[in-house]
């Protein structure tokens, strides 16, 4: 009785997880889709942006720009700016490892690319703790309280309440931009069907590059809502996520943005329910069952189509 | 002379290290190198053959740490088989839901079996006494043959210190020629294997799975084999880790640089090739070592030390990818290239 009483607040903090482990997801399945090999770098690309934005929120603090807090969020201007630069510099370093690396081994076939990415994710979490220490980091040392929500007996934080919106916004920009812009046209069509979307005249370099661009701004966004939640940030951070966002795109249907983001949520949820029952330290191997448990079942995945 | 000592403790040593881990580049071979499997959890099948045959060969719980069962105190061949067997067994079920679908479903579960793994060894303390990890493991014949250097030295007291250094580590020695016997009986094994009908089926799959199973191949029973015998040679090399460093903890077994460091050598030995799996295994522990002792000698914390040398690796393992794919040894034969991806890209 006990355990099933902490299953609403659980609940909630499965959704504000699922937030983030929806935007890490999104970049992973545009990667398959796009790229067509499976990104085990993209955890460590998380902390790649959670890292630079912890290093843009000491320059900006440098600078004399104020880090007041935003009402009642724990963060403020100096914050927001360090969230933006992190973006900009995450997509900029992964367009630069695919001209420098994956461009070249296009060729190579799938699993010469995720031999490559494992490498990847292996070289971003060592050159992080090389550059910044095996240590916590702390975003913000304040002490933030959870507000009730009233009528239905939960708690949540006002920095959480940021994360999940953040997150619902994000997948609406997304949506909009694969349907309505050119480009995300294109990275649809390119998904479907690679050869016939380069015969009918699309630059697919291009295409690529805003893969990357897109995959590696949400992947940093991803890791920062994580520093934001855990107050600090670790070199594991996105190694750590990496097989809970692997399991919330399968279950999704690898390859499907949408999916991903269904996936996420759902693999949150359980995640932190799980925890009323068995012990915290088997979260991933909660997320790892439910994997297992889609493949036997059902392998496209929620939303996914046939393979 | 003593640093001559000093230098063959070492070599000891050193060919100790890099012998299980061609124990383990021999078992991925099988998996990627002739079938075309991608399993990134070889840290997890190592430490299932490891824990396996401490807990089968190791002594009874003591008092402390947790642990409830195991400790059967039976010979160290029993340990070794029974670790095969249970890293076999591993594979098994993570090859049923995956095996069938694409390469990716299989990477994905083997990353989440050794972190499970990991999980199951650092949480469960009955079976594993957790974080404090099984000591006391036995090497095997290491009573026997300490008795008999400690009774030559003491019968000896007059020899030169470097002889008596030397001596002293003799188990070591031993320990280094039952690695090697062990490496050239797979080896000898693998290679029968790989040169029979069985083989060829593998190698066939390798290339073109398609056609495999339009040959009336049943791919799926053949990648499983693959897995399972290939999963069974690294949990060997768990044994094998564990009787000699006597002490096994879940920090032994990080997953992803433990699965990394064997993914390298096979690449730069050359993957598909049982001896460049070897001279991959020596080259790049040889690389690992010496970055150790250059380490030494630079200006940063032991932790960016320890990122830097993974670092090293992992540029190195970038640059043999993009300029030399075959590694050293190439392949026999010109090899068609895998299959390209489905939405192939230039």
């Amino acid at each position: 009785m006990d355990a099933l009483a902490r299953v609403p607040q659980l609940i909630v903090y499965g959704l504000v997880s699922g937030s983030i482990l929806s935007l890490g997801g999104i970049g992973v399945s545009l990667t398959y889709s796009i790229l067509g090999f499976s990104n085990f770098a993209h955890g460590d690309t998380m902390a790649l942006g959670a890292y630079f934005a912890l290093a843009a929120l000491s320059v900006l603090s440098g600078w004399g720009v104020s880090n007041r807090p935003w009402g009642a969020l724990s963060f403020g201007a100096a914050f927001a700016g360090a969230l933006a630069a992190a973006v900009i510099l995450t997509s900029v370093a992964v367009v630069l490892l695919d001209r420098l690396l994956y461009r070249r081994l296009r060729g190579a076939g799938r699993i010469t690319l995720m031999i490559a990415a494992v490498g990847v994710a292996l070289g971003l979490r060592n050159a992080i703790q090389f550059a910044w220490g095996p240590q916590p980091l702390y975003y913000t040392t304040k002490i933030q309280r959870a507000a009730l929500i009233p009528g239905l007996g939960v708690r949540i934080k006002p920095d959480q309440i940021f994360i999940l919106a953040v997150a619902v916004v994000l997948a609406g920009l997304l949506h909009l931009f694969l349907r309505r812009t050119r480009i995300g046209k294109a990275m649809r069509a390119m998904a479907d069907n690679a050869s016939l979307a380069r015969v009918s005249g699309i630059d697919t370099e291009r295409v690529i590059i805003w893969t990357w661009v897109i995959g590696g701004a949400l992947a940093a966004v991803a890791g920062i809502l994580t520093g934001v939640e855990n107050k600090f940030v670790l070199p594991e951070l996105g190694w750590q996520m990496l097989l809970s966002i692997f399991a919330a795109v399968i279950l999704g249907g690898i390859g499907n943005p949408y999916g991903a983001i269904v996936g996420g949520f759902v693999v949150g949820v359980s995640e932190e329910v799980s925890t009323a029952f068995v012990s915290a330290g088997y979260k991933p191997a909660v997320a790892f069952g439910i994997l297992i448990l889609m493949l036997l079942v059902r392998p496209t995945g929620l939303l996914g189509r046939r393979d | 002379m003593d640093l001559f000592a000093g230098v063959v403790n070492y070599l000891v040593f050193f060919g100790i290290s890099a012998g299980i881990y061609a124990v383990l580049a021999l078992g991925l071979n099988l998996q990627w190198g002739e079938t075309g499997l991608f399993n990134i959890g070889v840290a997890g099948f190592y430490a299932v053959g490891a824990y396996t045959s401490a807990l089968i060969s190791g002594p009874p719980p003591d008092v402390w740490g947790g642990r409830i069962v195991g400790g059967f105190e039976l010979p160290f061949v029993v340990g070794v088989l029974a670790a095969a067997a249970a890293a076999g067994l591993v594979a098994l079920l993570i090859g049923i839901p995956t095996l069938r679908l694409r390469a990716d479903y299989l990477a994905i579960a083997t990353i989440g079996i050794a972190e499970t793994i990991r999980l199951v060894l650092k949480n469960e303390a009955w079976l594993t006494n957790g974080v404090w990890g099984l000591q006391q493991i036995p090497s095997p014949l290491y009573g026997g043959i300490h008795r008999h250097t400690s009774g030559f030295l003491r019968a000896n007291p007059d020899l030169p210190s470097w002889v008596a250094q030397i001596v002293s580590r003799a188990y070591n020695g031993f320990y280094l020629l039952l690695v090697a016997a062990v490496l050239v009986v797979l080896y000898a094994l693998l290679r029968r294997l790989a040169g029979s009908p069985w083989g060829r089926v593998l190698r066939a799959i390798r290339e073109d799975e398609d056609a495999a199973a339009m040959s009336g191949k049943n791919v799926f029973a053949f990648k499983l084999q693959a897995l399972v015998l290939g999963a069974m040679v690294m949990g060997i090399g768990g044994a094998l880790y564990a009787h000699y460093v006597r002490f096994i903890s879940p920090a032994s077994f990080e997953p992803l640089y433990g699965t990394f460091i064997v993914w390298v050598m096979l690449i730069i030995g050359g993957t598909g090739r049982h001896g460049g799996a070897i001279l991959g295994a020596v080259v790049v522990w040889g690389i690992w070592a010496a970055t150790d002792f250059v380490a030494d000698h630079l200006p940063f914390s032991a932790p960016q030390v320890a990122a830097l040398r993974i670092l090293v690796i992992g540029v190195l393992l970038e640059g043999i990818l993009v300029l030399r794919p075959g590694g050293l040894l190439r392949p026999r034969r010109p090899r068609r290239p895998t299959p390209p991806p489905e939405p192939q890209i230039r």
